[in-house]
């Protein structure tokens, strides 16, 4: 499929590579042993060591770094055995030392790669140059006073990972599923939060427009990018003006930009970045970083499932659909509850559409409403699962189904109460018995007996007039099937 | 017999028996510190929370519980080591004001073993310089004065530490050397100077000049005394990750063992040009001497020394570019009064700091420019191979004698005008620093003028012991006994 934009001239090829910034989940920073904790009062969470005072050292944090290996494999990279950490020199109030120690000649991970699903339901591999482990910056605070700005280092030296892409993405639907993709990933394997508006994940878009076949022209560069949505409005903002600037006659320069969200466009921050302002060199306060094949090999081993593979696991083992599988690996506490409810206690499996289906319209619509985690839902995926087995054996309609879904939910008195239990305290059990719904029908047809010569004549509609009596007359347990076949005989005798 | 004549080990004794009492002895120094004011040694006197800290170590001994051996003994430490509370300047404009918040991991060891800290001394200004004329505080005079009149210098950066001890205004005191700033004050006043192997003594709380140069060490008036210190000084700090977890030795240890067998090299490529007839002449004399005693005397060839200084005015002034960043006048230390955020940094740090030092960070920032980086990377190979030259002579000798300073100490007005020629003091003792090996200055004589000489033992990588036990012989053989005319003046002895 193709992404081409159409322009004046012709044909045009978007360009993307993205720089996702990670926060890595850590009680403790990168450095230091002072608390990661978002939302603390300012300067609380800051040591000597992250206020960058003389005389002080780093000392890298273990965690943090087998968090990056996590991510790197998780990835498909292949770690270095050997990495080292460089500074990265600028003046900013934010960055006590003066510079942010990064990675910058030989980073933790090299070579991963993502796959992404098209919008053609095809799939497409964007390569991962590598993935490095920085520092975070601290924040300037603006709006306390007119014409101060305070400084709050609680975030400074908070561990990030760097995930930087090739630029093998070609559309702002590529890019979004990528990051997505992303997030679920770091999700799944516990390194990263993805909480974009908590800005624990932003996104660096470098992009550029090209003929198709030609080389790649000047990129611009799309700094901080806090959610997937003005990912988009940045990519639409940033192609619209490149392919102008260059079919007006004109060219586009190298420059680093933000997005503005409340105009939706991208403005110029300063042109050109000369990487060698940043005098890059090697921290020698901090040994190389060496790890052991084995240490490495033990981590690899330790990954759960990724949320791809399990994805094609829910796709071919159980027949879900594309979008259902994807819907169902978004989280682990999805993908769990799913398969907790798919198996009943002697390890079969239930009918993994069915329950698929309740848990992405049923359960989501509640969970939604109440503004609850799949984690804090008070349906156990068990009560879902037997619920579904009440189902499939004709116990319940789906219609009932549903009603005893909302008891199991809103009244407390039958809160982790077995569905069975509530279908047989309720009466709420479905009649297939055969005689008591004839007797039913045969009352009804015999009051009704002007209608059923209509229908005879010929007006089919007032069947379904039969079917809405019985069940109104049942409380709707009657079985649907039972009731159809029952009427149909009766007509046709 | 004054107090000041005796050594930290006879102080030792006697405060062990009992025979006099840190109270007693503190005193004593507080009145030789003063007398030698017109040296400008002290950037800040702590005597009150010396007689505080004496008191209370005789309070220990009285009840039989002393920390160490060493517990009650007065220390000068050099003005780079934060001390919590006390004003810690780093002799710069920068941190004239400047009251640590945390104690520098040195110094807490020895108030851990009960040393009574007199207060900070004078240095270069963030200990770049090899005359301490760099200080912000003005320049420290060395003690030996001759009939000349002239002020001379008492080397540096160590040159409050070196000038200190050679006025006897404190028993021993404490310096850190990056490139000889603690040999060659050493050899300039007369003293013993140890600059153990790289990783011996915690950075952590040390003002960094160039990182992976810098290391604490002891200046003393023997051998002995210097080990006894030292002792308390060394030792794995976690805060510090650069070091080695290393089985501790007691560098007392082997004190006394006979040098007979010893092989000891004389590396041809520091019989310089630039090195004085008469030094050359101790050198041979000294070489001599340790034959005498069973010693083999090797010549040896380390043939990358001429590349030594090129390779520490990369690696040195690149790591303080670095390090320096940090003192932006934002958090601490002085802030210009400026018009906007840059013209702070621009006015604090064009203000906060004198020649010498901007001229090192440009030389830094200079290196580390893109296009010069390749020269850079040239540099840290280099030095690779200058540390594969002592590790190769170390196949063949056991320690390697060289001469400290191709000269002796010169005259405040007879400083060079060229920096570039300032920086050949460090010819003979930058190789150690580069090469991370544990170096000792011991003064063997005085020159035709009256001006002390020193030589130096190069030893192999944690063979402290080793170099002590050496350095005790070459101290024995060499009989230097002389006392500063500043001493002799006022009959400090």
């Amino acid at each position: 499929m193709t992404n081409l934009i159409e322009g004046k001239t012709g044909l045009w090829e978007v360009v993307i590579g993205l720089e996702v910034h990670a926060q890595i989940i850590s009680e403790s920073k990168l450095f230091s042993s002072s608390s990661t904790l978002f939302g603390s009062e300012p300067n609380t969470n800051v040591s000597f060591i992250d206020a960058g005072l003389p005389g002080v050292l780093p000392r890298p944090n273990k965690f943090c770094i087998e968090q990056a290996i996590k991510t790197g494999l998780a990835l498909d990279g292949e770690i270095n055995l050997v990495s080292y950490f460089d500074r990265k020199h600028y003046f900013y109030p934010d960055l006590p030392f003066g510079y942010q120690i990064t990675q910058f000649y030989k980073p933790i991970m090299e070579h991963g790669k993502m796959l992404i699903e098209l919008e053609d339901g095809t799939t497409k591999l964007i390569g991962i140059t590598r993935l490095h482990v920085e520092q975070d910056a601290g924040k300037l605070l603006h709006e306390h006073h007119p014409n101060k700005s305070f400084v709050d280092l609680n975030r400074a030296g908070v561990g990030l990972m760097e995930i930087v892409s090739e630029p093998d993405i070609r559309s702002k639907l590529e890019a979004a599923t990528y990051v997505n993709n992303l997030r679920v990933l770091l999700r799944s394997i516990g390194t990263c939060d993805g909480n974009m508006e908590e800005g624990s994940m932003r996104c660096d878009i470098n992009i550029s427009v090209r003929k198709p076949d030609e080389d790649y022209r000047t990129r611009v560069e799309v700094k901080n990018v806090n959610s997937i949505k003005f990912l988009q409005q940045a990519i639409d903002f940033e192609v619209e003006q490149q392919i102008a600037t260059w079919e007006n006659g004109g060219e586009v320069v190298q420059e680093t930009k933000l997005f503005d969200p409340s105009s939706g466009k991208t403005f110029s921050l300063r042109k050109k970045e000369d990487s060698g302002g940043y005098r890059y060199v090697r921290d020698p306060d901090i040994l190389p970083l060496m790890l052991d094949k084995s240490y490495v090999d033990e981590i690899r081993e330790a990954l759960p499932e990724l949320p791809q593979d399990k994805k094609a696991r829910f796709i071919n083992d159980y027949s879900l659909s594309a979008y259902e599988a994807t819907i169902l690996t978004e989280n682990v506490e999805t993908s769990d509850f799913f398969e907790k409810s798919l198996s009943n206690a002697y390890g079969d499996i239930r009918n993994p559409k069915l329950v698929a289906n309740w848990i992405t319209t049923n359960l989501f619509a509640l969970l939604n409403n109440s503004g609850l985690k799949i984690s804090e839902s008070k349906i156990s995926p068990q009560q879902l699962g037997e619920m579904i087995d009440l189902i499939e054996e004709e116990v319940i309609s789906s219609k009932i189904a549903k009603e005893v879904f909302d008891i199991m939910w809103s009244d407390d008195k039958f809160f982790g109460i077995s569905p069975l239990e509530i279908v047989e305290v309720k009466g709420l059990k479905q009649i297939t018995d055969t005689t008591e719904i004839a007797a039913l029908v045969d009352k009804l047809c015999n009051e009704n007996a002007d209608k059923i010569e209509q229908i005879k004549a010929g007006k089919d509609k007032l069947l379904g007039w039969f079917v809405g009596q019985i069940m109104k007359e049942t409380g709707g347990k009657a079985n649907p099937e039972v009731v159809n076949s029952l009427l149909n005989k009766k007509i046709s005798s | 017999m004054s107090l000041l004549n005796l050594s930290v080990k006879e102080l030792a004794d006697k405060l062990k028996s009992k025979e006099i009492s840190s109270v007693e002895l503190t005193t004593a120094y507080i009145e030789s510190s003063n007398k030698a004011d017109e040296l400008n040694i002290y950037i800040t006197k702590t005597f009150d929370l010396a007689m505080e800290q004496a008191k209370q170590s005789d309070t220990r001994r009285n009840k039989g519980e002393p920390l160490s051996d060493i517990d009650g003994i007065p220390l000068g430490i050099k003005d780079i080591f934060l001390t919590k509370g006390v004003k810690t300047t780093n002799a710069s404009a920068f941190l004239k004001d400047f009251i640590a918040p945390y104690e520098s991991t040195i110094t807490q060891n020895l108030l851990n073993a009960g040393m009574v800290s007199l207060g900070k001394l004078n240095l270069d200004e963030f200990a770049m310089g090899s005359a301490n004329l760099t200080s912000h505080f003005g320049p420290v005079i060395n003690p030996w004065k001759l009939e000349d009149g002239k002020n001379r210098v008492p080397g540096g950066s160590s040159g409050g530490s070196s000038a200190a001890v050679a006025a006897r205004a404190v028993p021993v005191a404490l310096g850190t050397d990056t490139g000889g700033s603690i040999r060659q004050p050493a050899s300039f006043c007369g003293l013993v100077g140890m600059k153990p192997t790289y990783g011996t003594c915690s950075r952590f709380g040390t003002i960094a000049f160039a990182s992976s140069l810098d290391q604490a060490g002891v200046l003393s008036r023997n051998v002995v005394d210097n080990a006894m210190v030292l002792n308390h000084m060394a030792g794995y700090d976690e805060k510090d990750s650069s070091m080695i977890k290393f089985n501790k030795q007691d560098f007392l240890s082997k004190i006394g063992q006979s040098i007979k067998g010893v092989k000891i090299g004389l590396p041809k490529e520091y019989f310089s040009d630039q090195l004085s007839a008469e030094i050359k002449d101790y050198w041979t004399k000294i070489a001599n001497a340790l034959k005498e005693e069973g010693a083999e005397i090797i010549d040896i060839s380390l043939p990358h020394t001429q590349y030594a200084l090129a390779v520490y005015y990369m690696v040195a002034p690149s790591e303080a570019y670095s390090n320096l960043a940090r003192f932006d006048g934002i958090r601490y230390g002085s802030r210009a009064e400026a018009k906007d955020l840059e013209d702070t940094y621009k006015q604090s740090r064009k203000q906060g700091w004198g020649e010498e030092v901007k001229r090192r960070i440009l030389i830094g920032n200079y290196n580390l420019l893109t296009e010069n980086f390749d020269k850079y990377v040239k540099a840290a190979k280099i030095r690779k191979l200058i540390a594969n030259d002592f590790i190769d002579a170390f196949k063949k000798v056991d320690v390697i004698l060289t001469p400290t300073t191709t000269s002796p100490a010169f005259a405040i007005d007879e400083q060079p005008s060229n920096p570039l020629e300032m920086y050949y003091n460090d010819l003979f003792t930058v190789t150690a620093n580069l090469a991370g090996l544990p170096a000792i200055s011991i003064p063997v004589g005085l020159s035709n003028n009256g001006l002390p000489i020193g030589m130096q033992l190069i030893g192999n990588y944690f063979k402290e012991s080793d170099l002590y036990a050496y350095s005790y012989i070459l101290e024995q053989k060499a009989q230097f006994s002389e006392l500063s005319s500043f001493v002799k003046k006022h009959n400090l002895n």
